[in-house]
Order: structure tokens, then sequence, then C-alpha cells
């Protein structure tokens, strides 16, 4: 996939410090996600990639910096402002998040029913077609959501967020607990959305095979904790292809999935832990 | 040099003095106070905003009233037949069996119908809410609604608290009428107390305005439980013992908070009566 127009910055983050209680989980991030592209952010579980996402479409408010859309600062839109700011955005969780009491149907239809958006013969289409373009037969729109499988779960969500009509896709972890052939298919239906509707996409994942297919552009996060002192956060931002010639050895160890850094760091700690104990009596 | 920035960042998560700990336990405290209390607000906000849709609503008036007719029903029986066989001998022996009536139909409506019935519903409603939002919380539902541009306060939680407090004092209206049968039932078929003897100090001792004050509390005791529980739902950690603790919570909560209000709405209702009429007894 070609880069758009590079300075067309869609949402940026400025300095974003993001923290639960004593524990912080961002650290001064700046980035930026440029219009019409499809942003991988990967790392280490805990490192903040969920909470990324959270703070891009304003479910949760950073600790300071700030989050912008379009050059508005989301953190001081009112009510209404970030309802319509929430209905250019489509978002798929990890675990698909779709609600247990509602059939598939009243899943996909939510958003458009909540926001009146189309009458109820418009909305029957809209959910058949965007059933349809997720590889799902009409016979699932009676299901509930504890009866399907985790691949169908996920391509509801999928269709739950398309719903809408967004501008930008957000996605969680698409492609975790599938099998290799139905996380294919979710990164093929990640790809054609993003063709087909020309939205601007941000993937959090671990998956470097997602990375692969889908990302215009790969960020990767390291957890706060071991990271050195007055050292960025993001440890690599660019193309996929340059991602394992980093000049940073954890993005090329992350990358080929290789545990040998930690493993001795573990090993570190472990011989470490008797000397502190020793310190504190 | 990771592992003294790991060390620093451990260090940072974990208070290191008893004070340090006190201190965070105050402001947890304080803080807990101040998010039930916005979100307290947020709801009676979103009531006056907008009606939710009647898909919504009907299932969880289904859930919430309709689901708890059998236990508030039981219960109430109960509760009459209980008073009448624990009453019965005490005041025969004074010679007053046939006053047994009045005391137990007072006691019923005045005060256990409503506290029995708003501790049962909390048992059943309340719990069963916090575990179901708990559950919504920790599977993402609850960020799903906010992702879709609908307040999960007004989705979710005005509809619980509108079931509530509708429903709940017409369960307990119910809980009072059977709490009545079955101390009758009780006195008069089983320890033979003479059946217009009954009913006329029934009649006499007990007044509209007795229901009302029982009903009126069962309003406060419907909001109650609506929004602790709805608040310890959407508050649950994470797991099935975050969900678990939530659920508990939200029966010990409520309980503790139906006691609570009975004994102020209690005393509140006791001035206000007799500020009213100086000369009468006060009613509760």
């Amino acid at each position: 996939m070609s880069l758009p127009e590079a300075d067309s910055a869609l949402i940026e983050l400025r300095d974003v410090t993001m923290r639960f209680r004593s524990q912080t989980v961002l650290t001064r991030i700046n980035l930026k996600v440029r219009r019409g592209e499809t942003l991988c952010v990967i790392g280490e579980s805990g490192c903040g990639k969920t909470v990324l996402l959270k703070l891009i479409i304003g479910l949760l408010k950073p600790s300071a910096g700030g989050v912008f859309f379009a050059d508005r600062d989301i953190a001081r839109l009112n009510g209404k402002e970030m309802v319509k700011l929430r209905l250019r955005f489509g978002f798929l969780f990890q675990m698909a998040a779709l609600f247990d009491s509602l059939t598939v149907f009243d899943n996909v239809a939510f958003g458009l029913r909540e926001h009146h958006m189309r009458d109820e013969a418009s909305i029957a289409g809209i959910v058949a077609e965007r059933l349809q373009e997720v590889g799902l037969p009409p016979e699932v729109e009676t299901k509930k959501p504890a009866e399907l499988s985790g691949g169908q779960r996920k391509r509801v969500g999928l269709a739950r967020a398309l719903a809408i009509g967004p501008e930008v896709m957000l996605y969680d972890e698409p492609t975790t607990g599938l099998d290799p052939i139905m996380s294919d298919v979710i990164n093929e239906l990640i790809l054609q959305t993003q063709r087909t509707m020309k939205a601007t996409g941000v993937v959090v994942t671990h998956d470097m095979k997602t990375v692969a297919k889908v990302a215009d552009r790969v960020v990767m996060l390291y957890p706060i904790a071991r990271l050195e002192p007055g050292e960025s956060q993001i440890l690599y931002d660019g193309p996929p292809d340059r991602i394992e010639s980093s000049l940073d050895p954890r993005v090329g160890q992350f990358v080929r999935g290789e545990a040998g850094e930690r493993m001795r760091e573990l090993a570190r700690l472990r011989t470490a832990a008797p000397t502190a104990a020793t310190a504190a009596k | 040099m990771a592992i003294a920035a790991s060390t620093a960042a451990q260090a940072e998560e974990a208070p290191s003095t008893p004070i340090h700990r006190l201190g965070e336990q105050i402001f947890d405290h304080v803080s807990e106070i101040g998010d039930v209390a916005t979100f307290a607000t947020l709801t009676m906000v979103w009531i006056g905003r907008r009606r939710p849709r009647w898909s919504v609503l009907v299932p969880i008036f289904y859930a919430i009233g309709v689901k708890s007719v059998s236990v508030v029903a039981i219960t109430g029986t109960f509760i009459g037949m209980v008073l009448a066989v624990q009453a019965y001998h005490q005041f025969n022996m004074m010679g007053l069996a046939t006053r047994l009536g009045s005391v137990i139909n007072i006691s019923i409506v005045r005060e256990l119908g409503p506290v029995l019935a708003a501790t049962m519903l909390a048992g059943r409603v309340g719990s069963s809410m916090a575990a179901e939002l708990g559950t919504m919380r920790v599977t993402e539902q609850i960020d799903a609604l906010s992702a879709l541009g609908t307040n999960p306060i007004y989705y979710l939680v005005v509809p619980r608290f509108l079931a509530c407090v509708l429903l709940i004092p017409l369960l307990t209206l119910m809980g009072d009428f059977m709490g009545v049968i079955g101390g009758a039932v009780v006195s008069t078929q089983i320890m033979n107390i003479d059946s217009y003897a009954y009913w006329k100090h029934t009649r006499d001792f007990v007044e509209t305005l007795d229901v009302f004050a029982g009903v009126f509390k069962s309003y406060f005791f419907g909001a109650a439980i609506a929004l602790i529980s709805c608040h310890r739902g959407f508050n649950s950690k994470a797991g099935a013992e975050g969900v678990g603790r939530a659920a508990t919570e939200a029966f010990v909560f409520s309980f503790i908070a139906i006691l609570f209000l009975d004994f102020v709405i209690g005393l509140t209702w006791n001035n206000v009566y007799r500020s009213i009429w100086p000369q009468t007894e006060s009613l509760l």
C-alpha cells in the first residue's frame, strides 16, 4: 500500500502521558496518524497499546498532553461533539465486545438505531450488506453472540464497527486467539475495508503477519519499566519493510520473536533478588 | 540500567510507608464517595434528558419486576405467618389475642414489608445487575457502547434505575398484602382467633397513611439498590473474582443503605409528623 500525502495528520498525540493511579503506562508519546494510512502499533503485552487506542477515541483522557483529531483537542469536546466524533470511528475490540443480550442483527444495527441514522427497512439492508461483506451468512442474524465461534464474533464486531460508515477504523489485536486461517481472513477483511472505505486505520497487534499484510507504517512501543532513562517509548516509527533492519536490537528481537534478551534480563533479576533482600534487611 | 529503571518503576508503584498507605486508603474512600455522587447525578441528568426506548425498558422491567413477584410474595407471606406464630402466645397470655391483627399488620406495612422486600430485591436484583454490568465492564461491552456514541449510563443505568424505583414500591405493596394474608390465615385458621375481632382491630389501628409510609420508603430503597448495584457493576475489577466481588458488594452495600435509609426516613418522618400534629403519637 502506498503512503498518502505526508502532512495531513488526522490524529495526533502530543506529549501524551497516561497514568492509572501510581502506574504510568504511556509517557510523552508523540505520534501522528495521517489521513488514509494504516498504522500498526506493535509491542509487548502491557506496553500501553490498547490504552493508546482508547485515548484516540476518547474513552480515556490523558493524564498529560493532548489527543487531537483534525486539529481539535478531543478532551475539550462537549458531550454532543464527542458523540459526533465517535461516530466517525469504528472500533473492533480484542474480544469483539458484542452485546450478549442482543442478537447479531441488533448488535450490527445498534449504532444506526441509537442515533436514528436510518429507518428500519434501510437498517435491515445495511446489516445484511455488512454481514455479507465480512463473510457471514444471513442465518447468523438471529443468533446470540454466545452461539458464535471466536472468528465469527470478530467478524460480527467488524460488521458492527463498519455499519455506521466510519472514517477511522481502530483494531485492537484483531487476530488474537484465532487460528492461522481465520487470522488471515481477518487480515484480508481489514485490508479490504481500508481499500473500499478509504478509511484511516490504527491496528494494535502482536502478529507480524498482520503487520506485513496491512501496515503502511509501523510504530513499536516499549514497556516503560524497561526503558533506559531519557529514552523514548517509541522504539521504531517507519515503514514495515525496514523494521527488521532497525538499529535498535530490541525491535529486531520483537519482530523475530526472540526471547534471548528477556531471558537474560530475567536471569539478571533472579540473581539480583537475593542481594536486594539482603540490602533490605 | 534496565534493572535500575524497573526497580525505580516498582518503587513508584508500591506505597512504601504505612502513612503513605493510610493516605492512599483515605483518598480512595473519599474518591469513591465522590464517584458514587457523580454517578447518581449523571443518572438523574440522563433521566431528565432522554427517555430510554421501550425495547430496552420492557425486558428490564420484566426481569426486575415480574421475575421478582414470587420471591417477594413468598417472603411477605412467611413474614406474616412467622409474626403470628411468635406473637400469639404472649398476646394470648395477656388476653389480647384478638389484638394480634393490629400488631402483625402494622409491623408489616410500616416496617417489615418494605425492608424485607427491599432486602430480598437487593439480593435477587441488585446482585444480578452488578454481575451483569460487571461482566459487561470486563468484556469491554461498556467501552463498546461508548465507542458507538451511546452513553452507558443512559443505556444501562437509567432503565434499571427506573425499573427499581417504579416497581419496588409495587412489589412492596404486594409483599405487604401477602404478609397480611399470611398473618391472618395463621391467626384465624390455626390459632383460632375470632376473624371479626382480628380484622376489626386491624381496621382500627392500621391507616392508609401507614401503608403510604411504607411505600414511600420503598422508593428510596429502590433508588439505593439501583444506584449502588449499577455503580459496583460499572467499577468491577477484571476476572471472575472481580465480578463476584462486585455482586457481593452490591448486596452488602445495598443492605446497609436500606437499613440506614430506613432509620433516617423514619426519624425525619416522625419529626415532620409531630410538627404537623403535635398531640398525636409518632407514625414510624
